[in-house]
């Protein structure tokens, strides 16, 4: 067993804010103290490890809801980019494998980075379900973490085609289908019907235009999905990126849809890109409308986000919606990655840099700021940087002391450009995070909303997935603090000791879940999956093979 | 034949035939025994690879000589800790499991790995690194392509159910009938493709890029001097552009005859910036031709273990990517590799002549399921299963999807994966 003693914790969950008192760990799990009689016996045969966390923070393992961290679209990144590698060199250590960093580091060096920053599980954001096998070798070689992959569905023939048909029956038992070959856990709508669209050689505006050739609305799309994603009991809700995500003006698009799910759950991702207001008259176009938004959500009771906090510096921007990554390309003028996946979805990937002298930027950056501290509840609202499209997840330290240290906030917006102030109020917003509003939207809120019970808390029965940071006292800098965990604990296994990494690779798990459905829709699909896919429906489910670790978490 | 010959009957559905970046996935096999008997909606090229395939094996030599596959892994695993700098070359035929376990060894002795992209379609990865690409899978074509233009490729040969499959005879969702969509050839000679095609664009040799430039020039709305470029007349090629703009989703399929002639990824780097620039206007994608069935698999295994598609060397513990420097044809011109590890590749007969007789002198290990003339030169033999018949695995098509391949006859020798673990565990031993 294992037994960190004197822990301060901090565990919404549990609702322990600061609280004094020891964790107790036996194999995989935490369990309740033992009795003082099995504990003398282990100490007598040398059964237990004491960490002694005197001073220290411990909190649940990190869990990032939404981040790019596995198959085609990140693999597609890294060899766009030998520049992004160059500079940030990881050598092999021990049994570490070697790789590099920077924006679309190798996976190895993923698996590293997340650990050595104390997160212990992460969503690869949106997976091509075609080439989902691409991400289940990937998750192969990305150790340390739990995974698990959001399936693309918002643009799929067959969700298309039955919703055109009215057979919602079909339509619930495809999205199982999907779910269960592809490996997956949840179901991911990119700009849905708009990338079809794109393929179509059109764009859409809006959430009711019918301007597909298969005449079904976004809309239409959304609320079908969201209804089968909860008759189906899949864990984690539709998880949505907006439509017209980027565009000035696009706040009402996202609070139609906002709306049209509101007797649902559902969870919309980086949202930060979806808050523009539009100033048509005005040289800069568009400002933050993060006041709206954020009341809007903290109203709607089904409904959480995650932010896509613009980081200043190199981003890799990579996403489903084909024609963002157009606009973008447009806009820099920067290499363009585009590839369309048939039957399912498009992709793009465009290299960019957010800088802290550019209005629009800046502008960009305070939205995020804003919704982070006008989001009055934490369980609402999660920490990502859509990584690495607003920014690396690395910068994860950074973004909680701007949330924690108004000062240090106030002091990084007076270097930026004045005229930013005229188009968003974060000057105004004094709101400093506690440590238990950090818990939680690094780690508490994001289980919840993930469906993953047993991760988020330090309860019995829960995964011993745990990050002992050192005290604020102990290290006077929050960034400093949240960079370096001294100790993180994966599994139950000590993988950061002392600040460094153990030289050894620890596989994590692949999180999937498995909803029950009609196994005829196979032969119901056949026809079209036949004439129209590229390969055969029998070569296209991912086989025990690529699952050698894994952890099925029930439907609800 | 008496009951007790009667050999057992196995029909296998689906099968992949991995000898092409095509990756056709719906072949049908018949086993009688230990024999391939029958297989159905295979090319000429896939039946006769199949057919065979228990043909020409490797058996475990030494300089010659036949011995045992543990003397084979052992030896091999002396000559590479003894090297200084090694180089592991080839990776294109073998599996991911292969590639992935090839990159291993790569990293734990210190060496070079590269494949044999950077002699083929490499420069077409080294434009995308440059312009990006805007590309698409198969599937799409299929379902949407109206236009498509083959640009130095030639699938009918060396792709022969590509037409059939994806492009040019295929049939999709948008597309009912053939004559949906227009097929045009741009090559240097009339090939079959060409022949099969609506219509031929003959080009001069080696004047793609002034082509590639001129045609974005023009849709640019700019003029470019002169009457003829590259062979075609002004007239010819704003016809073409015409056609490129009007398409609903063009594709523009590119093969060697862009890559390995004058201007290699130049020429590549105009023809993406021009399909870029044609998404200004309509739909269009650009897809290569890749030759090797897993020559894909490469680059992609290479990118998630180290960052770059090929061209790596590890003296550092670390990656380091420069095509050029690192490229495997580069360092053996150079003399600067002493061992060289070839992974289910045939150097001899494929790369320059004083590259081969560098090769010769150097200790050479290969790894391959079927004699070549690499195998004849090598001091080390290691045989192996054969990809999709007898080793199972993955692979990835020319657009990058992926596919598990299964076996149709049991193996004989341990894989590839297998071989190079077996050579790592022996070298850190």
């Amino acid at each position: 067993m294992i037994k960190i003693e004197n822990a301060i914790i901090y565990d919404p969950i549990n609702e322990k804010n600061g609280t004094n008192d020891n964790i107790w760990i036996k194999d995989n799990k935490i369990v309740s103290p033992p009795s003082q009689g099995k504990v003398a016996e282990m100490k007598k045969k040398g059964q237990l490890t004491t960490i002694d966390a005197s001073g220290k923070m411990v909190m649940p393992g990190g869990i990032d809801i939404h981040s790019h961290i596995a198959g085609p679209k990140v693999n597609s990144g890294r060899v766009l980019r030998p520049e992004d590698h160059r500079g940030d060199t990881i050598p092999r250590r021990n049994q570490l494998r070697s790789g590099v960093g920077k924006t679309v580091p190798s996976s190895f060096v993923i698996g590293y980075r997340y650990a050595d920053m104390g997160y212990t599980t992460v969503m690869e954001a949106a997976g091509p379900p075609l080439k989902s096998r691409h991400i289940h070798e990937e998750f192969a070689d990305l150790p340390f973490i739990d995974k698990g992959i959001l399936v693309l569905s918002g643009n799929n023939y067959f969700v298309m085609k039955y919703i055109k048909e009215n057979d919602y029956q079909s339509l619930k038992d495809y999205l199982a289908w999907l779910i269960d070959v592809t490996g997956g856990y949840g179901l991911k709508l990119v700009n849905p019907g708009g990338v079809e669209a794109w393929k179509e050689g059109n764009e859409l505006i809006g959430i009711d235009t019918r301007g597909t050739s298969f005449g079904i609305s976004p809309a239409e799309i959304m609320e079908n999905l969201a209804r089968a994603s909860e008759e189906l009991g899949l864990p984690h809700p539709v998880h949505i990126h907006t439509n017209n995500l980027g565009h000035p003006g696009n706040y009402q698009t996202t609070k139609n849809i906002i709306n049209l799910l509101k007797d649902y759950r559902a969870h919309i991702t980086h949202i930060q890109f979806s808050s523009y207001g539009s100033n048509q008259d005005d040289p800069i176009k568009f400002r933050s409308e993060s006041g709206e938004i954020a009341s809007l959500i903290d109203n709607t009771e089904g409904i959480t986000v995650d932010i896509g906090q613009i980081v200043f510096g190199d981003v890799t921007t990579m996403t489903a919606d084909g024609i963002l990554e157009y606009n973008l390309h447009k806009l820099s003028g920067n290499k363009w990655v585009n590839t369309d996946v048939e039957m399912e979805t498009g992709s793009g990937i465009v290299p960019m840099n957010y800088s802290s002298n550019n209005t629009v930027n800046t502008i960009q950056w305070a939205t995020g700021m804003e919704l982070f501290l006008k989001i009055k509840n934490p369980w609402k609202v999660f920490l990502t940087t859509d990584h690495p499209n607003a920014g690396p997840f690395t910068a994860y330290p950074h973004i909680i002391k701007l949330l924690m240290d108004n000062d240090f906030r106030q002091q990084l917006i007076e270097e930026m450009p004045d005229k930013m102030k005229d188009y968003t109020d974060i000057a105004n917003l004094n709101r400093e995070y506690s440590l238990f509003e950090i818990a939680t939207i690094t780690r508490a809120g994001q289980a919840r909303a993930l469906g993953l019970d047993k991760k988020g808390h330090l309860g019995p029965g829960a995964d011993a997935d745990i990050t002992i940071y050192p005290g604020l006292e102990q290290v006077d800098d929050i960034e400093k603090v949240f960079a370096n965990p001294e100790y993180v604990i994966k599994d139950g296994e000590i993988v950061v000791r002392n600040s460094e990494i153990i030289e050894r690779l620890v596989p994590g798990k692949t999180l999937m879940t498995k909803p029950d459905y009609d196994k005829d829709i196979v032969n119901k699909m056949r026809g079209d999956f036949q004439k129209y896919y590229s390969i055969s429906i029998d070569n296209y489910p991912v086989t025990d093979k690529y699952l050698k670790n894994f952890e099925v978490i029930p439907c609800r | 034949m008496t009951a007790q010959t009667k050999q057992e009957t196995k029909n296998y559905k689906n099968v992949i035939c991995t000898f092409c970046g095509a990756l056709c996935d719906n072949l049908q096999v018949t086993v009688e025994g230990n024999e391939i008997k029958k297989i159905r909606k295979a090319c000429a090229i896939s039946k006769s690879k199949f057919k065979n395939a228990l043909n020409h094996r490797t058996k475990p030599m030494i300089k010659g000589r036949e011995t045992s596959y543990n003397r084979v892994i052992d030896k091999a695993s002396q000559i590479l800790a003894q090297s200084k700098n090694p180089l592991v070359y080839g990776l294109s035929s073998t599996t991911v499991e292969g590639q992935k376990a090839a990159i291993k060894l790569t990293e734990a002795i210190g060496g070079n790995i590269d494949s044999t992209s950077s002699v083929c379609h490499g420069p077409g990865t080294l434009s995308k690194q440059l312009s990006g690409m805007v590309s698409s899978t198969l599937g799409e074509v299929k379902n949407r392509s109206d236009l498509l233009i083959f640009w130095g490729a030639n699938p009918v040969e060396a792709h022969p159910n590509h037409s059939r499959r994806y492009s040019m005879l295929a049939e999709g969702l948008y597309i009912d009938q053939r004559s949906d969509r227009e097929s045009i050839v741009i090559d240097v000679r009339k090939t079959p493709t060409a022949k099969l095609a609506d219509s031929f664009y003959q080009v001069r040799p080696n004047q793609d890029f002034e082509i590639l430039m001129s045609l974005r020039q023009m849709l640019k709305g700019k003029d470019i001097p002169g009457k003829r470029i590259g062979g075609l007349s002004k007239l010819a090629l704003k016809k073409l552009l015409t056609k490129m703009k009007e398409a609903r989703f063009g594709t523009l399929f590119f093969g060697m005859g862009l890559t390995m002639t004058r201007g290699k990824y130049m020429n590549t780097w105009a023809a993406m910036n021009l399909v870029k620039e044609l998404n200004d206007v309509t739909r269009f994608v650009i897809i290569p031709m890749r030759g090797h069935g897993n020559v894909a698999g490469s680059e992609i295994t290479m990118a998630w273990n180290t960052g770059y598609p090929f061209s790596v060397n590890f003296n550092r513990g670390y990656p380091r990517y420069n095509p050029g420097e690192y490229s495997a044809v580069d360092m053996l011109a150079r003399k600067e590799v002493d061992a060289a590890f070839i992974i289910a590749s045939d150097p001899v007969a494929n790369l320059p002549a004083g590259v081969v007789d560098y090769l010769k002198k150097i200790p050479l290990i290969v790894l391959d399921p079927h004699k070549n003339l690499t195998t004849e030169i090598a001091d080390v033999v290691i045989p192996t299963g054969i990809k999709g018949i007898t080793m199972p695995g993955t692979v990835y098509r020319m657009d990058h999807v992926p596919l598990e391949l299964r076996t149709v006859l049991p193996q004989q020798w341990p894989g590839d994966e297998q071989a190079i673990e077996k050579i790592g565990e022996r070298i850190q031993s």
